[in-house]
């Protein structure tokens, strides 16, 4: 505790100024690296669990990803719609295709099926349907490994 | 450039509240932004839009169906295999020793028989049960066993149209 008036002037104050730069900067570069999207795993989604399932192995090819909603919506690529909808229709159409060109043909691609756990099985099977309609054959039905 | 004498001693004063508020900010922001993400892990079904062709199999599956009626808010209310029902407190439970009954040694070379599976199921069924199912009547770990360990029992698995 200083009583008496300082006549000297500090000239050698640590400036905090970059150190808060720096730290931000931090911030900055993890909030770019904390994933937040919900492309492949949409936290909407919860999957039924299951003691025996087969953890998928790594593979350069990506597969289809489809995942159902409790209340029987589909989500494709991040975008939710109807199974019974034209634009689902098509876009499976197109993946089909892009799909196809890589794995040979629409036969070969692997189908993983996220479905919440409270979905109907009936919706369930009609998107499943709705696949071997655009001449999917392959499906891994997904789920929480106990 | 300023040039002067300096003939005090120069203190230099570090302020940590600062510092210490930011560091808390991070801390805080990363515990918020933790994600524990469970794995997860696939049942490999083939179902091909037409039915196959007449393979030529020498022995003929033994078909199997699996009848799964809803209550009304989709829960399981009864669970019948080929018209036996599974009775008990856990009908998940009895149909995996029915299954494991009818293939004590697994599946492949060793094996007595070759099962196919159908699945029926209500509607409006929660899908859980399905998987449930699928985890029962596909296989099982043996206890002690590693995590690769798994006796598979039945992997033809196929699904009927769903009932209204």
């Amino acid at each position: 505790m200083r009583l008496h008036k300082e006549k000297k002037s500090e000239e050698f104050e640590p400036d905090m100024t970059p150190m808060i730069d720096i730290v931000f900067q931090l911030i900055a570069f993890f909030m770019v690296l904390v994933n937040f999207t919900k492309i492949d795993a949409d936290n909407r989604v919860d999957l039924p669990v299951s003691s025996i399932a087969k953890p998928p192995g790594k593979s350069d090819k990506q597969p289809l990803m489809l995942q159902m909603t409790e209340d029987g919506q589909v989500i494709l690529a991040g975008d939710t719609m109807a199974v019974e909808s034209q634009e689902f229709d098509s876009r499976l159409f197109r993946e089909s295709r892009r799909l196809g060109a890589i794995w040979g043909e629409a036969a070969n691609v692997p189908v993983v099926v996220r479905g919440h756990m409270n979905a109907k099985t009936g919706d369930i099977q009609e998107l499943i349907t709705k696949c071997q309609s655009k001449s999917f054959q392959l499906f891994r039905l997904r789920a929480k490994i106990k | 450039m300023k040039v002067r004498s300096r003939d005090k001693n120069d203190k230099i004063e570090l302020q940590m509240t600062p510092m210490i508020d930011i560091v808390f900010q991070l801390l805080v922001f990363f515990i918020m932004t933790f994600n524990v993400v469970k794995k997860e892990g696939d049942f490999n079904i083939l179902m091909p839009g037409k039915p196959a062709d007449a393979t030529l199999t020498e022995v003929a599956p033994t078909k199997l169906q699996l009848r799964m009626t809803a209550a009304g808010d989709g829960s399981l209310a009864s669970m019948t295999l080929n018209d036996v029902s599974m009775a008990g407190g856990d009908p998940f439970q009895a149909l995996h020793q029915d299954i494991r009954g009818k293939l004590p040694n697994g599946s492949g070379p060793a094996s007595d028989a070759d099962y196919e599976i159908e699945i029926k199921c209500d509607y409006g069924l929660k899908y859980e049960n399905v998987i449930k199912a699928i985890n029962a009547v596909n296989g099982y770990r043996p206890p002690g066993g590693d995590e690769e360990d798994i006796v598979t029992l039945i992997d033809k698995i196929r699904f009927a149209a769903p009932v209204k």
